[in-house]
């Protein structure tokens, strides 16, 4: 327990991926089976218990200490299961600290009343990150900052193997996963990946560089298809077992009922996941109302119906169709969603073009339609098999031109990890009038990348020198009509926001350019977003 | 038998001993000090006459210039100075070098000023000494119970495990200038760290008066001569006010270390970026405040300055007279 503890410890505070992936793969290397395992587990959602709800907790601890002392400390604290890891008054003479795998194989096979009474014991032997790990681990969801893919990337790095492999057989495997490291230490065979409702490891693409590629590819290579905004999906249904999953690998059949009834088919597919109106994209504002729920009302499935707009098959029938060409996955994908009775599951046409002259054109001033909210345009070399990861050459992206925009720089935050000592989080506002007339600058996102390392150095000392008020890791920033930086802000779409005073919020806000040479006075006001919120919604 | 007010009382420059006519560790300059350790907010410059062990005047000369008051007193551990009958000894409070607390006796009566103190071991100054009183003045800086300072060996160890884990990258522990740093360095050679070890420019001169009074501190080099690839893999001892600072930037991809009580606490750390946080403390964490007042057993318990809501609480649910003098002036430890 103690080495696992210290793990979730470090990682809590860990914000550097590289630092992450160390800390991981020196506890996957060093600690013992089954041990490893059941952290593993943890760390990819496949292992949660609620064991011991936060009211069983408190009362456990008020029966031990004076509730008016526990009461300043949690509200000293603010979080309860770390609380009562530091405050837990232990009784003398407790046993020795459990590990990882018993405390685990009690919470699985013991009754509540049993674990109840086996929890104090625990936080008797434990030391009080030992105790906060436990009380995590029981009260379900660790919260730290580690995806099941960073956990799975950091395993893999023991065979090596590439994480795709990993992924590839994930589904065959249950905690604690003993053949998994037997066979990435090399002791076994690989484990088999032939699990009827197995996820796949996605291929990805490589972002388009305009400048350098065109001269290489012949269009003739390649298909162009519209890149749709929403999120990337397998489903999946073999053998009666049916699953919808993330790109990542995670499970997400649960928030999706609807989908997942429609799967009726032998096969898996590749595509994205939108909310489907009368075979029209809604806005990704829409599907974001169904994400990361773990259930789902009949209300959510009647006003956000989802479904998948088809763009690969990797398997039909039995057979894995990875090995494949593109042209040839896609005409069995065309005849595939033909033969489907459910209009949950469309095809996600081709675009026909002759140059990429035109394919320009054509993203810049998509027709009628669906192509009109996509966010781009996606190329596959019509040779192409099917690979896991992002191989170079057969997949390309090519998004839509941003949205852009000067605003001003009003607060700055100190970054972490690296950039602790540097004031890296930007918040920037545009004009708007107060109720007095007077301009000022309203908050409308924040950007914390799309500068150099230089240019990160000049806004720090910007910073620094303009600063005119502090707020813990934050200062405020001059900013008037006659002072202020101005940054030109990239951003791919905007929504309506009740969150946010400005009532816009961005996505994927970035820095494209630091316009020192641009007065303040003269960045954009709120009704340039405004109007471009209407563009997007009138399309 | 003589009210202990008569004796000692909060002012608004410090505790004041009417009869003895002198503060203990007054916050503005008076005629007569009794300073229990050298902290600058326990230690200030400016009063006529000042009595601490002669570490804590080596100390204050040090911060202050030769000149930082009117006349000198020094008094070893145990010794003590009389005044109108009132009897001043200083005896080890195990805080930092040369920390003490001051016992105060007159007419029979014995109050002990315990100003900031621990009861865990420390390589840098002798332990904490017990004296039985009748009134037993505390700090309470730590006075929650979620303070449970670890091991500090533990904590060490903890380090040097990252280091192990990360060899490129800088460790940087920011660590209070006085005490805590040497403190840190002192535990790192005993815990076999041999290797120089590199100190911000402010820790210099301590770092020196420690070494002069008999503390050795092995390899020290300053943070600031050698080319920037140079420092991965080692440990970087600096005020924590730096870990944040334009001068971290010389070193690779550095690990902000932090080591104070408050990163007991989750959220203090992440507030601050520290992505490696050392629970050391130099002042008593919630069990050792508790367990010297029990272990004393006081007539009454005074609380200086703190968190003394929590240990008032706790006094009056075990039955110990305790009140709060709210003295204004004392920082939180290292809370720049």
């Amino acid at each position: 327990m103690r080495a696992f503890a210290e793990l979730l410890d470090r990682l809590s505070l860990t914000a550097s991926r590289k630092a992450k992936l160390t800390l991981l793969r020196d506890h996957f290397a060093g600690a013992p089976d089954p041990d490893r395992g059941w952290a593993l587990a943890a760390l990819t959602g496949d292992l949660t218990f609620d064991a011991a709800k936060p009211a069983f907790i408190r009362k456990a601890v008020e029966a031990r200490m004076d509730p008016v002392l526990f009461g300043w400390s949690y509200d000293y604290v603010g979080d309860l299961a770390e609380t009562v890891a530091l405050v837990w008054p232990a009784r003398p003479g407790a046993n020795r600290e459990p590990e990882l795998s018993e405390v685990v194989d009690a919470l699985r096979n013991a009754s509540r009343a049993e674990v109840q009474r086996l929890i104090e014991g625990w936080l008797d032997a434990l030391d009080p990150t030992g105790r906060w790990a436990l009380l995590k681990l029981m009260t379900g969801g660790l919260r730290i900052g580690v995806s099941a893919r960073l956990a799975k990337t950091a395993v893999a790095e023991l065979g090596p193997v590439a994480t795709a492999e990993v992924e590839e057989v994930w589904h065959a495997l249950r905690p604690p996963y003993d053949d998994l490291f037997a066979w990435l230490e090399g002791r076994s065979e690989r484990p088999t990946s032939d699990a009827p409702g197995r996820f796949r490891p996605v291929m990805l693409a490589q972002a388009l560089d305009e400048a350098v590629d065109f001269g290489k590819l012949d269009p003739a290579d390649y298909a162009a298809e519209w890149k749709w905004d929403g999120i990337r999906v397998q489903a999946v249904s073999e053998g009666g077992t049916r699953r919808l999953y993330a790109r990542s690998g995670d499970d997400i059949s649960r928030a999706f009922p609807d989908v997942l009834e429609a799967l009726d088919f032998e096969g898996a597919v590749d595509g994205e996941l939108l909310v489907l109106r009368e075979g029209a994209i809604a806005g990704f504002g829409d599907l974001q109302q169904r994400l990361n729920r773990k259930s789902v009302t009949h209300a959510m499935l009647a006003d956000y119906p989802a479904g998948v707009r088809a763009y690969d098959l990797l398997s039909e029938g039995g057979e894995d169709l990875r090995p494949l060409p593109f042209a040839e996955r896609r005409r069995r994908l065309e005849a595939f969603v033909a033969g489907l009775k459910t209009t949950r599951i469309d095809l996600s046409p081709l675009q026909p073009f002759e140059s990429w002259e035109e394919l320009a054109g054509l993203r810049a001033a998509p027709p009628p339609g669906d192509p009109q909210v996509a966010e781009g345009v996606m190329l596959k070399r019509w040779d192409s098999p099917y690979e896991a990861g992002r191989p170079k050459g057969p997949w390309f992206k090519w998004k839509r031109d941003p949205f852009l925009i000067d605003a001003v720089l009003m607060y700055a935050q100190r970054g972490h990890g690296k950039r602790s000592s540097f004031y890296s989080d930007y918040t920037f506002g545009v004009w708007t009038q107060a109720v007095d007339g007077a301009r000022v600058l309203t908050p409308v996102g924040k950007a914390y990348f799309g500068f150099t390392d230089e240019e990160l150095k000049a806004i720090d000392k910007y910073v620094r020198d303009h600063t005119v008020d502090r707020y813990g890791p934050v200062r405020a920033v001059r900013a008037d009509v006659r002072h202020g930086l101005v940054f030109e802000v990239a951003f791919e779409g905007l929504q309506r926001s009740t969150r946010h005073k400005s009532g816009v919020a961005m996505r994927f806000p970035r820095i494209s350019r630091i316009r020192w040479d641009k007065p303040a006075g003269e960045a954009d006001e709120l009704a340039s977003l405004e109007r471009m919120l209407a563009q997007i919604e009138g399309r | 038998m003589i009210r202990p007010e008569t004796l000692l009382r909060p002012r608004p420059e410090g505790l004041y001993c009417a009869p003895g006519d002198f503060f203990v560790d007054p916050v503005v300059p008076v005629a007569r000090a009794v300073v229990t350790h050298g902290h600058a907010d326990h230690a200030r410059a400016g009063h006529g006459t000042v009595i601490a062990t002669p570490q804590t005047l080596a100390i204050m000369a040090e911060r202050y210039g030769e000149d930082f008051a009117g006349s000198q007193q020094p008094l070893a551990y145990g010794e003590s100075v009389s005044r109108d009958g009132v009897e001043v000894t200083l005896v080890p409070a195990g805080h930092v070098l040369g920390s003490a607390q001051a016992v105060v006796r007159w007419k029979g009566l014995t109050m002990v000023v315990s100003g900031d103190y621990k009861r865990r071991r420390d390589p840098t100054c002798p332990p904490f000494e017990p004296v039985p009183c009748d009134v037993f003045i505390s700090e309470a800086t730590f006075g929650l119970p979620v303070f449970r300072h670890p091991d500090d060996r533990r904590e060490i160890a903890r380090l040097l495990r990252s280091i192990e884990q990360f060899p490129q990258r800088a460790h940087m522990v920011g660590a209070y200038a006085l005490g805590k740093a040497q403190r840190i360095i002192a535990l790192l050679r005993e815990a076999g760290w041999d290797r120089t070890i590199y100190v911000h420019g402010a820790l210099e001169r301590l770092n020196r008066l420690y070494e002069a009074q008999g503390i050795g501190l092995g390899p020290l080099a300053p943070a600031t001569s050698e080319a920037r690839g140079d420092f991965a893999g080692q440990i970087i001892v600096a005020p924590p006010s730096a870990l944040a600072d334009r001068w971290s930037r010389r070193f690779p991809d550095p690990v902000a270390a932090f080591a104070s009580g408050w990163m007991q606490v989750r959220a203090r750390a992440r507030q601050r970026g520290v992505e490696l946080p050392l629970v050391i403390s130099d002042h008593a964490d919630w069990d050792e405040l508790t367990a010297t007042v029990d272990e004393l057993a006081p007539g009454e318990l005074w609380i200086t300055h703190g968190r003394e809501e929590a240990l008032l609480r706790w006094a009056e649910l075990h039955g110990v007279k305790a009140r709060a003098l709210a003295l204004v002036g004392y920082e939180d430890e290292a809370e720049d």
